[in-house]
């Protein structure tokens, strides 16, 4: 009997020390999640993601927290500058000791604290960006990406690309950071050996006021694909202009400027016919889902939690999958740790996010730190994408 | 007649009482807070390139971020591809930034007050472009940028953050010294002489193209130093970190620690580093408070208005009303 008493006291002991896992910034009533964004500076448009966030853990909270624990969601301003996103990161985890941080946003600000993170054991969880790079656990265990990445999307469009057109010449043109290589890099890589049906290969800044003078240099060289890596604003400009010169290729869409309303409707709806693009996420602006419950949870969380926010800008979306994903993640975790939620993290199976598209679906593993993988072509028909083919799945 | 000594037993004492209470500092707070204190340091040697070539000489620069990226960029690319020792990184830089600063003075030369500013300006804006260009990707790291690591801490028994910590303080009142001493001395008077008066300075047998494009040198090199020391303690660079934001900021510190200054730019850089914070803390305590940034506008505002030669032009003033009083 005392034996038995002792066998029980020392195995508690034990698992009590075993379980000594890391619960900085978290209490029983409290939770304290830590993340950067760009409210300032020159990607400040992203900054509605961080705003999103915060407005649904205010929401959370105001229905009783996750597993009765308020969450403390601390959002500071790194106006996409890397020293700052250091900065405010070091403040993150050594200040105001968040038990993680989540969807910080950027790649190169999450490339200045990937290592740091990683250093201190501290979850980096679905950072927002496309960037290849953070699926890594053998490397990196602490940290999680979230979107499909952007070198992967860039393969899907080559391998159609060649797929469709017969004596292909291609043209790219390309945003000049690490976004645009991502796209330019996996384009080449699904290109394979067959790199020279590259005919033209254009930068551009996004301090420049136009990008017309590449359009027109690629018409000129005769390219019959157009793979079109840029951001919104300089997306529909790419539109209009080949559309007045009366250029049309085919033309691959990075999903990144995929928005009717943010671009295919500046740059005039039947210029845009035709345009493909890869997509992973309901576009807020098209009708075909708004009779969707998917569509119609995030239309009500938008009126009652951010009434004055853009219903027709997808990084609103974008956050409220975030949020959601972050929410499941927390709502089906038993262990309440760092180590603890991040194995959670990386044990998510087939979950379908609201704003999401039907089929694609949320999954992780302790060898598998890319949630979301597949993505659907679609075509745009002058009024909406219309999706076609399978929804391919890049987690080969 | 002799001028009197500059050495009062009054600026001893308060020196020693300063570097005193910098040596403390690591001491009494954590690794976060000491190395937002380096970080001011480190703005505060940026500063002081400034200053010398604003404050002292009159020669506008709105592009101070391109000579700091020059610094940083040395340092990081002798680190990464070449494994040099950081310390040795130090004096690489400061050789480089002076090298590029002279070369810009020359063409500066022909320039004055505003068309200055607007070359400085190019300068700046073309920084972060060069800094990508395909043709250097290989050294630079292009967008991605290039990863060093820390130094290990000089001393047993502290940590990284405060050996860095006190290697920067060690630097700043070095540099400190050395720009005390050249502007006290006759090529102090000429540089200064050529802010007041150009014209006065070279018939008094000034060569202002030689001090001009010395100057720009000397206040590259500084800014250059703060620029390799920025990047021991965040352990990256990458091109957009040195924009034209960063050179606005740059003069703002200036401004608001007291571009006629040598001490002022402690000042500057604290500024710099913790009000933007303070700012945002704030903001999130109280919402009805206005944006982080519209506060940080506000702060400069009432520095600009009323007190225009900084925290130190109005420590000077208190001394010289002090002294008055002291006369009766």
């Amino acid at each position: 009997m005392r034996f038995k008493t002792l066998l029980a006291a020392t195995a508690a002991t034990l698992l009590a020390g075993a379980a000594q896992a890391d619960s900085t910034g978290i209490t029983d009533t409290s939770i304290k999640i830590g993340n950067t964004s760009p409210y300032s500076g020159p990607a400040s448009a992203y900054g509605v993601i961080g705003k999103t966030h915060t407005a649904y853990f205010a929401m959370v909270n105001r229905n009783g927290g996750i597993k009765g624990r308020t969450i403390d969601f601390i959002s500071l301003d790194d106006g996409y500058s890397p020293p700052r996103t250091v900065e405010q990161a070091r403040k993150l985890v050594e200040q105001e000791k968040v038990a993680f941080t989540f969807q910080t946003l950027g790649t190169p600000t999450n490339s200045a604290i990937h290592r740091y993170m990683n250093a201190k054991k501290v979850p980096h969880l679905f950072v927002a960006t496309g960037a290849s790079k953070w699926g890594h656990p053998e490397q990196y265990p602490w940290t999680m990406g979230f979107q499909p990445t952007y070198d992967v999307e860039g393969e899907i469009y080559a391998k159609y690309a060649l797929d469709q057109v017969k004596d292909p010449k291609i043209a790219i043109l390309f945003q000049n950071d690490d976004y645009g290589k991502d796209y330019r890099d996996g384009f080449l890589r699904g290109l394979g050996d067959k790199k020279d049906l590259v005919v033209s290969m254009l930068p551009y800044e996004t301090t420049d006021p136009t990008v017309d003078s590449q359009i027109v240099a690629m018409k000129d060289s005769g390219a019959n694909i157009f793979f079109n890596v840029t951001t919104p604003k300089f997306a529909a400009q790419a539109i209009r202009k080949s559309c007045e010169i009366g250029w049309k290729p085919l033309h691959l869409l990075n999903n990144v400027s995929s928005s009717v309303g943010a671009t295919l409707k500046p740059a005039g709806l039947d210029c845009s016919t035709g345009i493909i693009t890869a997509q992973w996420q309901r576009d807020p602006t098209d009708p075909q889902w708004f009779e969707t419950e998917g569509y119609k949870e995030w239309a009500a969380f938008m009126k009652a939690e951010i009434p004055d926010g853009d219903l027709s800008d997808v990084n609103y979306a974008y956050g409220y999958s975030g949020s959601r994903l972050l929410h499941h993640v927390l709502e089906n975790c038993e262990d309440w740790t760092r180590e603890g939620i991040m194995g959670c993290a990386a044990n998510v199976k087939d979950l379908q996010l609201p704003m999401v598209l039907p089929g694609i679906l949320v999954n992780t593993s302790p060898t598998d730190f890319y949630p979301i993988q597949a993505e659907q072509l679609s075509k745009f028909d002058g009024e909406k994408w219309v999706l076609f083919g399978e929804v391919i799945d890049a987690s080969e | 007649m002799s001028r009197p000594n500059p050495i009062t037993p009054g600026l001893v004492i308060g020196l020693l009482a300063a570097v005193a209470f910098g040596a403390a500092i690591p001491h009494l707070v954590t690794d976060f807070t000491t190395y937002q204190f380096t970080l001011a340091m480190i703005y505060g040697i940026a500063l002081l390139g400034l200053n010398i070539l604003t404050g002292y000489n009159g020669q506008f620069s709105v592009g101070h971020s391109a000579f700091y990226a020059v610094g940083a960029y040395t340092a990081a690319i002798l680190l990464y591809h070449f494994e040099w020792n950081h310390y040795a990184t130090i004096p690489a830089a400061a050789l480089v930034t002076f090298f590029f600063g002279f070369l810009f003075g020359l063409p500066a030369l022909r320039l004055e007050g505003l068309y200055l500013a607007l070359a400085t300006f190019a300068l700046a804006v073309a920084t972060p472009q060069l800094l990508k260009f395909d043709l250097f990707e290989h050294w630079t790291g292009g967008v991605q940028g290039l990863f060093v690591l820390k130094p290990d801490p000089l001393i047993e028994g502290l940590s990284q953050d405060q050996s860095l910590y006190y290697v920067t303080l060690g630097i700043m009142l070095f540099l400190m010294i050395v720009a005390w001493t050249i502007l006290r001395s006759r090529s102090g008077r000429a540089i200064m002489a050529i802010r007041d008066n150009p014209i006065a300075a070279s018939t008094m047998g000034v060569n202002t193209a030689l001090y001009k494009t010395t100057t720009f040198g000397i206040s590259a090199m500084y800014t250059g130093v703060a620029g390799a020391l920025s990047v021991f303690v965040t352990e990256f660079v990458s091109p957009d970190a040195f924009n034209f934001f960063l050179a606005v900021n740059l003069l703002v510190g200036s401004v608001v620690g007291g571009i006629v200054s040598i001490p002022g730019v402690i000042f500057g850089g604290l500024f710099l580093v913790f009000i933007p914070n303070y700012a945002q803390d704030i903001s999130r305590l109280y919402p009805w408070v206005p944006p982080p940034w519209a506060i940080f506008g506000i702060f400069l505002i009432l520095v600009v208005y009323f007190a225009p030669y900084g925290v130190w032009g109005g420590v000077e003033r208190i001394r010289a009303w002090t002294q008055r009083r002291a006369k009766g």
